[in-house]
């Protein structure tokens, strides 16, 4: 007799919902699969929202001296299409995948903690929207998303809803962090080890440890800036002594991981979809394993390269550009062993492919610049002008969202079992490659030629030619926002008519694909065993006796047969526990708008009010009954004794 | 306005004609028409940075075409054929000595791009070599001040140096009232004669600079400082020693002294009284017009001293010569530039009636 | 979903993990501010600066701090020796010592207040009264957090035969112990010997 019938008969505020399905089922969901998907919706949402910001900026300078928005408009635009793009749309998404995907590939049936999964989820949510709550409510942060103290202290600045919607969002990374470091450690399936683990759990495990060292320190420089405005203390005020540099350091040292927080997810993304369709195995595992663990180590120690013109010694210079140059080199080895994957391979030019491919060749070109910013002295003319602009769009556009789209286009069959699109796709992936190439290429050229970023309008003087790339890049967005309706409209067709898939469309190579797709509310009927790298395709694939690979006819292989067995089979999963869901986690973040409204003021009465709720959300999560097992403590004496304990209150 | 106007039609014509010559010289050519490039320099601070970062550039250009000609060649060379049989192709696991090869080549090209890198970068900080001439170059939202402490002269935006002759610039940024409470950062930057250094309220940074040509060279602030961040321009204007010398006579000669007719009413309207409230309806308030008595002392906007022996105004965006511009700056500064004189930055809206600012314009032309 | 602790890869029940991961990351939080501290400890802007302390009084609230880590650790030994009367006791005394900490800090920041030490006053007061404050706050977190656990053993929450929740507030609790012995040394001690040499 399953447990949740014993819970039945008592109903009171602390019962756990049990809604299935539709906009409870939603709202109260604690499965990773359904928070991974909310997560991914909610990025199209303000991806969009931050497209349209690039295409006022794009508008506004696609001509010299135009005047389509005012200087203010202009600089609360680009404040925010930064912060959306960084905190709103890479970072999430890369979360939907660490949501949805690391459970399925390390055999698992959800993360540790779902419910503090859902409140990662909803102080997302919230924190994005108390962001764009400020457009409403007196003009959006108009500092630049690096906040630089001390113009981030003036009060014309609008930087408080900065301050306090980063924090928002750096509570939702980090509870994040810490759920995914313990699921990735501590959730594995029998014999996955960690020499064995899909190179996307590696970069999702590299990547969740920046996002923990990384995030306390953007949090203390959020706190200061926070004193210093509301409470008058004087961490960045020069008249007594304080010192901006420290804002710079501070961020930075987040800043600087943070690329790597957005980047590393994206590699992982293509180190899956490379070897599929190139029916090899990933070329030199170890090494991009590694590769990506010192890129991550590495990355703490080079955040004063975004400083090279600012008020610190030769000495620092120096060894920033020492650090920096290094960085480079874990960074190369990634690119050669992806081109060595594919090289002797068969290539399939599906959708994904061609996006990874396309990741690999920008990629390279946003790492090639990265070289050439390293040079301290050339440096200083390169900073802040549109050769910059140009560099980190090819890493994040170029590389990071180019890979994370790949995923999309890969993982679309497991979570809804159908295709998307194939022509659509192409003529989308086409469309983003001309588009993103003409956006972002010509600024090399503008930026060397001395035009400078964060400017509210395109000066005349700078010449013809500058005013030339920049019509380019002009032209380039709106071939790019052609570009996002191809995919928003496959994305929609797909979802409502796309071809069945089957369980294994790509011919994959990772236990993912073990599950139905998509997978049933507790993943996996039975927990795989894992006894190879790449187990899934071990499961269809041997050598013959001359080493070369055959597949195995179905029914054959030992591990394959209990499994399908029981899939179909006596398993039914209802005796499988899963966690229940929860109203908690949305409650509790609920409180976060009082608070973060009444810190903006400071309004003390409205932070009290939400204090409390917050409080009163906390304790109704610890009290809430246990309807599974979720939360019940390990008995000290027995660890295999059955659970009564549970039904005893 | 009109000239601006007629210029601009000028420029697009000029625009339209770069564009058939872009694209028939190839991108790279046209460079040479951007007059604020980082890719022509024009001193030898630009000039050594510009020759370390050609062979970098030219590497990154060969590991460019090697990376993507090797997945062009990947692409093409196995791709899955129509013929495919469906057998799987050699799974190859790795090659240790090729992942040595690409570990270890890189890492000898970058330490052979870190060693002259670290050596240039103390070679362009430390004080110039030999004699040099300094100037204090302090930052304000949003405008540049130039302090030449060998000649006690006070000016803005235009960086007037002799040719061939290393400048140091010790540079802090603050504002108004010179508090360095209130300063925010900048970024000096005249890519011609040397890459940009940021300038901090409180603290004070160096660069050095040198002309090797005579001529008026185009600059910005390059750090993002707020509202009016895009007309905070620089202009570097480099003289023959000689031609120097004369700048620096005239500028250290006291203010032109009207007396009679419309410039003397605008000297009077301008006022004498010293204050740094900002928004007292008096010019004299903000600006230093220096009469020959006391020291020289800057108020919390430009010294206009000698604001008519300069080409350009208001963070270099104006030109001084148009004098509908200045009427115009008159009537309401703010319309003219974003400020924020209710944040105490920028110039506010004085209401002056037009006969006022004839006799202020007068008064301005009159200070050569 | 709880897996027991024989179900997890480490053989850590995942709260615990969870625990020590999250507490990696404050570290740095402390870490950051305590380097912000360093950086000002000159900046006095001709204000109070480190002669205001009082070392022997710190010293005997921070002695107090460190007992409580031991009657934290005789709080768990006694859980999990079922014995629930002496769990709540040194529970209690647990969070009895970390008011008195916290009264400390609270009487301390008044007679600096006084002395002219305030957080608008230099980068130096505010890197003081942040640093410790937030570790104040941290001290506070635990109490209330003891104090449920406390609660809690009444309502059967908390079973005598299930001690992670108490293991996992100890752990907290000696994190914050150990994040004053860092503070104290590096706030109180360093700059005051340095002073005198």
């Amino acid at each position: 007799m399953s447990q949740s019938t014993m819970t039945t008969g008592r109903r009171s505020v602390f019962s756990r919902p049990r809604a299935e399905r539709g906009f409870t089922s939603w709202i109260t969901t604690t499965d990773h699969k359904k928070i991974g998907i909310m997560y991914f919706f909610t990025v199209l949402v303000f991806f969009t929202l931050g497209g349209a910001e690039s295409g006022v900026i794009r508008a506004q300078l696609a001509q010299a001296e135009m005047d389509l928005v005012t200087a203010e408009i202009y600089n609360q635009v680009f404040t925010m299409h930064g912060l959306t793009m960084v905190f709103l749309v890479i970072m999430p998404l890369g979360a939907a995948f660490f949501n949805y995907i690391i459970p399925l590939q390390i055999g698992a049936r959800d993360v540790a903690f779902p419910r503090l999964n859902a409140f990662s989820y909803w102080m997302y949510l919230f924190g994005g929207i108390f962001l764009y709550s400020s457009f409403l409510l007196g003009g959006a942060p108009n500092g630049g998303w690096f906040g630089y103290a001390p113009l981030s202290l003036d009060n014309v600045s609008n930087m408080a809803f900065y301050a306090v919607g980063l924090q928002l969002l750096g509570v939702s990374s980090l509870s994040a962090a810490v759920n995914f470091i313990t699921t990735i450690l501590n959730m594995r399936a029998p014999g996955l080890t960690f020499m064995r683990m899909p190179m996307f759990i590696w970069m999702s495990l590299v990547t969740n440890f920046l996002l923990l060292f990384a995030l306390p320190i953007i949090a203390v420089a959020l706190f200061m800036l926070q004193f210093d405005t509301i409470f008058g203390s004087q961490f960045f005020n020069p008249a007594t002594g304080g010192d901006p540099i420290l804002w710079q350091h501070l961020f930075w040292l987040f800043g600087h991981p943070e690329v790597y927080i957005m980047i590393l997810p994206a590699m992982g993304i293509v180190s899956e979809i490379l070897p599929v369709f190139s029916r090899k195995p990933l070329f030199g595992y170890a090494a991009v394993a590694f590769a990506g663990a010192a890129i991550g180590f590495i990355g703490f120690g080079v955040w004063a390269h975004h400083m090279f013109t600012s008020a610190i010694g030769p000495v620092a210079r120096s060894a920033f550009a020492l650090s920096t140059m290094f960085i480079a080199v874990p960074t190369g080895i990634k690119i050669f062993n992806w081109v060595f994957t594919m090289w002797g391979g068969k290539l399939r030019f599906t959708t994904p492919m061609l996006f990874s491919i396309g990741f690999v060749s920008m990629f390279t070109i946003g790492g090639l610049s990265g070289v050439t910013h390293a040079v301290v002295p050339h440096n200083a003319q390169q900073t802040d002008t549109y050769y910059i602009v140009a560099h980190f769009h090819y890493v994040l556009f170029g590389g990071a969202l180019f890979a994370l789209i790949a995923g999309v286009y890969y993982w679309f069959p497991k979570v809804t079992g159908k295709l998307m699109d194939e022509k659509l796709g192409k003529t989308h992936f086409w469309t983003w490659l001309l588009g993103f190439n003409l956006t972002f290429g010509p600024m090399h050229m503008s930026g060397l030629l001395g035009q400078p970023r964060r400017t509210a309008v395109l000066p005349e003087e700078l010449g013809g030619s500058v005013e030339l790339y920049n019509l380019l890049s002009s032209i380039g967005v709106a071939v790019l926002a052609v570009s996002a309706l191809i995919f928003l409209f496959n994305l929609i067709k797909s979802i409502r008519g796309g071809v069945a898939s089957g369980p294994d469309p790509w011919d994959a190579r990772t236990i993912e694909w073990l599950s139905d797709s998509p997978p049933k509310h507790y993943n996996f009927a039975e927990i795989p065993t894992i006894s190879h790298r790449d187990e899934f395709w071990h499961r269809k694939y041997a050598e013959d006796e001359a080493g070369k690979p055959v597949a195995v006819p179905a029914g054959a292989s030992e591990q394959h047969v209990p499994d399908a067995e029981h899939a179909e089979g006596d398993h039914d999963g209802h005796h499988i526990h899963m966690p229940d869901p929860s109203y908690w986690p949305l409650v509790m973040c609920l409180g976060m708008f009082p608070v973060g409204y009444g810190l903006l003021g400071p309004t003390p009465w409205l932070i009290g009010i939400g204090v409390v709720w917050v409080l009163m959300g906390f304790f109704g999560w610890i009290i809430e009954p246990v309807a599974e097992g979720d939360d019940d403590d390990p008995v000290v004496e027995d660890p295999a004794a059955p659970r009564s304990g549970v039904a005893a209150h | 306005m009109r000239d601006r106007t007629a210029m601009r039609a000028a420029n697009r014509r000029r625009t339209r004609v770069s564009t058939i010559l872009v694209f028939a010289l190839g991108l790279f050519l046209a460079a040479c028409e951007a007059p604020q490039s980082a890719l022509a320099p024009e001193g030898p601070y630009a000039q050594a940075p510009h020759d370390l970062i050609k062979p970098v550039f030219a590497i990154a250009l060969f590991v460019f075409i090697l990376v993507q000609g090797l997945i062009i060649y990947s692409v093409v060379k196995f791709r899955r054929r129509p013929d495919d049989d469906g057998s799987l192709p050699a799974q190859v696991h790795g090659n240790t000595r090729l992942e040595i090869f690409w570990t270890v080549i890189p890492a000898l090209i970058l330490a052979g791009i870190a060693v002259p890198t670290v050596q240039m970068i103390f070679s362009t900080m430390a004080e110039p070599e030999g004699e040099f001439m300094t100037v204090e170059v302090v930052g304000h939202r949003w405008w540049w001040e130039f302090y030449y402490p060998d000649y006690d002269i006070y000016t803005a935006n235009e960086l007037v140096i002799p040719v061939d002759t290393a400048v140091r610039l010790e540079m802090t940024a603050a504002d108004p009232a010179r508090d360095a409470a209130n300063g925010v950062i900048h970024s000096f930057w005249i890519p011609k004669w040397a890459g940009k250094q940021d300038v901090v309220p409180g603290q004070t940074t160096f660069l050095n600079v040198e002309a090797a040509e005579v001529g008026r060279y185009l600059g910005a602030c390059a750090e993002y400082c707020g509202l009016s961040h895009v007309n905070m321009r620089i202009r570097g204007e480099s003289l023959e020693q000689a031609d120097f010398d004369a700048w620096v006579d005239n500028q250290t000669s006291p203010a032109v002294e009207p007396t009679d007719g419309l410039a003397a009413q605008g000297a009077e309207l301008f006022g004498t009284e010293h204050n740094t409230d900002i928004g007292a309806r008096s010019c004299a308030a903000c600006h230093q017009v220096w009469d020959g008595e006391g020291t020289r002392t800057p108020g919390v906007g430009p010294d206009l001293t000698h604001f008519a022996s300069r080409e350009e105004f208001a963070g270099a965006i104006f030109d001084v010569d148009d004098e509908e511009q200045l009427r115009d700056w008159l009537r309401d500064p703010p319309a003219m530039k974003p400020m924020q004189p209710e944040n105490a930055v920028g110039m506010p809206d004085l209401n002056l009636s037009e006969e006022e600012i004839d006799a202020l314009v007068a008064y301005l032309y009159a200070l050569e | 979903m709880t897996a027991g602790v024989h179900e997890t890869t480490l053989g850590l029940d995942h709260r615990k993990l969870g625990m020590w991961v999250f507490l990696g990351s404050e570290f740095l939080f402390f870490g950051a501010f305590v380097s912000a501290y360093i950086l000002y400890l000159d900046a006095t802007a001709g204000g109070p600066g480190v002669e205001i302390f009082d070392i022997p009084f710190t010293s005997i609230s921070s002695f107090v701090l460190l007992m409580s880590s031991l009657t934290m650790v005789l709080a768990h030994n006694a859980h999990v020796r079922r014995d629930m009367r002496r769990m709540r006791l040194w529970i209690l005394a647990t969070a009895g010592q970390g008011a008195v900490f916290l009264g400390g800090q609270v009487f301390e920041f008044t007679v600096f207040y006084k002395e002219g030490l305030n957080l608008t006053e230099s980068p130096f007061a505010s890197g003081f009264f942040v640093l410790t404050g937030f570790h104040g706050l941290h001290v506070f977190i635990g109490i209330l957090l003891l104090l449920s656990l406390y609660s809690l053993t009444f309502t059967g929450k908390i079973k005598p035969n299930q001690d992670l929740k108490t293991e996992m507030i100890g752990l907290y609790w000696h994190f914050v112990d150990i994040i004053w012995v860092i503070i104290f040394t590096v706030v109180y001690l360093i700059p005051d010997l340095a002073m005198e040499a």
